[in-house]
């Protein structure tokens, strides 16, 4: 006999999740911050301000967890700290592991009585080195625990920045690294494409209820990103894309603006998958639909630096990856296979 | 200051039928290890598969499927993240236990690094092999002997919003090691004070916490070993005194505080020491073991310094046998009798 929803909540002494409602629009956004001055990130940083409005739309009863990065090192540099929230640095694979850990804690603790039983979100976060690299094992196996409440959120800045912008499994094609400069004989020298890893943890884990791609230049939706993946039970996860005027090599002051060029030009798609049904986000939704037309990557690349040693060749390459992402994947954006449904067929 | 801060701790309520009296029963020392979760009222137990520790966890496993063990138990998908499950879990306040072996210990070294100047208690057990204890103490002697596990000032929770393990440079990497140095000097005492309270409470004693001796009285020449060497070790010595031949044993119980000054003088007293590692340091003094570089350097402050003879034996599990003791003892007899012997020597080994 199939075990039911409810059997299994029983199985694992499942605990309800915080309920957090859904902010409505910018207006209505708290005044309260948790995550506040004595940080040291760079000027335009967009991780930090992911931080903000990460802690800000899950609010005080929270453990943060962070694995090291920038948002270890420059947050919380010894006597110092930006967190109001309880927090606590994890090693650089470990987010899924500190996740897990803090959760299961707090489950057993409240369920044998020894503390007050109460909703307190768990997140844990990391960069995409730790995240998409190191910490893949680690994300991959919680997601897998239904029994346990947390988040886990990936700010993806497109390097292991802290230790001086090397490339990661997250950088893109081409980008000039401290680990991959151009040179005289070889202009390109990473050659592998970006992972796809938000959409790699919801195929690959069927029963993580709740995962979403966010930018912070469209914040309220990553706030409510946040709280949907805090309310909806079991673990979940965020991927944002971050980005990051030192790595990147760009005028502070253009943050926001790159985050909606990587979105407007269909390089960084917005979407959630909840309890398994994907749905487009906001402008990604309105290119899919043919109401906004795909912006060129060109306008993208060619404001940073890390991108100025392309040729038209290299940017054509690009584009070309970019529309094969919307032309030609099973599910436009997100999932990569590619259907040859007339070559399936046996000649009659 | 530390009681003032509100903690989200409330009375516990009282513990399912605690078993009176002791009981004794014929269990391994592993089903024994799950058992002591059980008595301990661990919260938290990770596990990942890696021989021969992992017999515990099946004996975990167990006790949680039949209801009578209440703890989250989570298979981990590696032992880094095994150990640093319960890290965490144990930051916001759960007693916890995990455990490894040989190369998956290895593994979670990178986690393990920073969790002692965390000051973050965990039990993790090291699995060489089990070893039989028969006597199962009552849960209220347990309750009695284990305080509340209570982080205080340092529980990472909502009603105590701290900052656990900033990042510390060269600023202040200093001072900090040198508060788990401070701890770790103090702790000393407290195995001490721990071991006088097991005796008191569970009527069990091992006299001197650090090390342990057999038939050194009046022995000229003793081995120093540490782990599961007993056995081999006790039988030989027992046949060699019937020889007349004077050998003890010391069993070293703690390596980490290591008891230098009490060890270098108990050894003091001999002719000659051997020391047998079941381990290998490539390239350190003397091509030797940890132990006897550790006993050396124990031994050179000391006014008596006898010959140190090292001794690699046992590795991967291989049987130490009485003929092996026997030859190490007659070994570190010469050296006694003042016949030079190599430092180190590998005994047991396929030629
Ligand atoms: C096991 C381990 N290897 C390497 C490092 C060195 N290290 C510290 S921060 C960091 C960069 C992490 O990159 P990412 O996760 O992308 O975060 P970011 O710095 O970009 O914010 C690295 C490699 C480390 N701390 N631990
Ligand atoms: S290097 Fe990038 S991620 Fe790091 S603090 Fe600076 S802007 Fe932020
Ligand atoms: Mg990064």
């Amino acid at each position: 006999m199939a075990t039911t929803d409810r059997e299994l909540a029983e199985l694992t002494h499942h605990k309800a999740p915080h309920k957090l409602d859904l902010f409505k629009g910018v207006k209505k956004l708290p005044l309260e911050e948790y995550f506040t001055s004595g940080h040291r990130t760079c000027q335009g940083c967009e991780s930090a301000l992911v931080m903000k409005l990460m802690v800000k739309a899950a609010g005080p009863r929270t453990i943060v967890l962070g694995s090291t990065g920038c948002m270890y090192v420059a947050n919380t540099t010894y006597y110092s700290t930006s967190w109001v929230v309880p927090w606590m640095h994890t090693q650089l694979g470990s987010s899924g592991a500190a996740a897990l850990g803090a959760a299961a804690a707090l489950k057993a603790l409240m369920r044998k009585g020894k503390f007050k039983d109460e909703p307190i979100n768990v997140i844990a976060f990391c960069g995409d080195g730790g995240g998409a690299d190191m910490g893949i094992s680690g994300i991959s196996a919680t997601l897998t625990h239904p029994d346990y409440n947390c988040l886990i959120l990936m700010y993806d800045n497109e390097s292991y920045a802290n230790t001086d912008i090397q490339l990661s499994g997250s950088t893109p094609y081409g980008a000039h690294t401290t680990f991959s400069p151009p040179g005289k004989t070889k202009r390109i020298m990473h050659h592998r494409w970006k992972k796809n890893f938000a959409a790699m943890m919801a195929a690959g884990h069927p029963t993580c209820k709740y995962v979403a791609t966010v930018c912070m230049s469209y914040p309220v939706h990553a706030m409510n990103a946040v709280r949907k993946g805090l309310s909806i039970g079991g673990p979940t996860f965020i991927h944002s894309l971050d980005p990051c005027p030192k790595g990147w090599d760009y005028d502070p002051m253009l943050s926001h603006e790159l985050g909606e060029l990587a979105v407007l030009t269909g390089t960084w798609p917005l979407y959630e998958v909840e309890n398994g049904v994907v749905k487009l986000i906001g402008k990604t939704r309105d290119i899919a639909d043919g109401r906004v037309k795909r912006l060129p990557v060109r306008d993208y690349l060619l404001k940073q630096g890390r991108f100025a040693h392309f040729t038209d060749d290299d940017i054509d390459y690009f584009q070309s990856k970019v529309d094969e992402m919307w032309n030609k994947w099973v599910v436009p954006g997100v999932i990569p296979f590619q259907k040859h449904l007339d070559e399936d067929r046996p000649p009659a | 200051m530390a009681e003032a801060i509100i903690t989200p701790h409330v009375e516990e309520p009282k513990k399912k039928a605690p078993a009176q009296g002791d009981e004794t029963s014929l269990i391994t020392g592993s089903e024994a290890i799950a058992v002591a979760c059980q008595l301990a009222d661990v919260d938290v137990i990770t596990a990942y598969p890696i021989r021969p520790y992992d017999t515990v966890m099946q004996y975990v496993a167990k006790l949680v499927a039949n209801g009578e063990m209440d703890c989250e138990y989570i298979v981990a998908e590696g032992e880094h993240s095994q150990f640093e499950i319960v890290k965490h879990a144990s930051a916001c306040g759960a007693r916890v236990f995990t455990g490894s072996s040989g190369v998956g210990w290895m593994y979670a070294m990178e986690c393990l690094t920073v969790t002692p100047s965390l000051r973050i208690p965990m039990i993790a057990m090291v699995g060489n092999r089990a070893l039989d204890d028969p006597k199962i103490p009552s849960r209220a002697k347990v309750d009695a002997f284990l305080p509340r596990y209570d982080r205080k000032d340092l529980l990472l929770h909502p009603d105590n919003p701290i900052t656990v393990a900033p990042q510390a440079n060269e600023d202040w990497l200093m001072e900090i090691r040198r508060g788990t140095a401070a701890a770790m000097e103090r702790s000393a005492g407290v195995i001490r004070e721990a071991y006088a309270d097991f005796e008191r409470i569970f009527g069990r004693k091992y006299g001197n916490p650090f090390f342990e001796e057999y038939m050194t009285d009046d022995a000229d020449v003793v081995l120093v070993g540490m782990g599961t060497l007993s056995n081999p070790v006790r039988v030989a010595i027992r046949q060699m005194r019937e020889e007349g031949k004077k050998v003890g044993f010391v069993r070293l119980r703690w390596f980490r505080p290591f008891p230098a000054e009490e060890l270098a003088k108990s050894l003091g007293r001999f002719k000659a020491v051997g020391v047998i590692d079941r381990d290998f340091s490539l390239g350190s003094p003397y091509h030797s073991g940890v132990v006897a570089t550790e006993v050396r350097t124990a031994l050179y402050q000391s006014e008596n310094r006898p010959q140190v003879v090292g001794f690699i034996c046992g590795l991967g599990g291989r049987e130490v046998t009485l003929p092996d003791v026997r030859k190490m003892s007659e070994i570190v007899s010469q050296a006694a009798s003042g016949k030079p012997q190599p430092a180190t020597q590998w005994i047991g080994l396929r030629e």
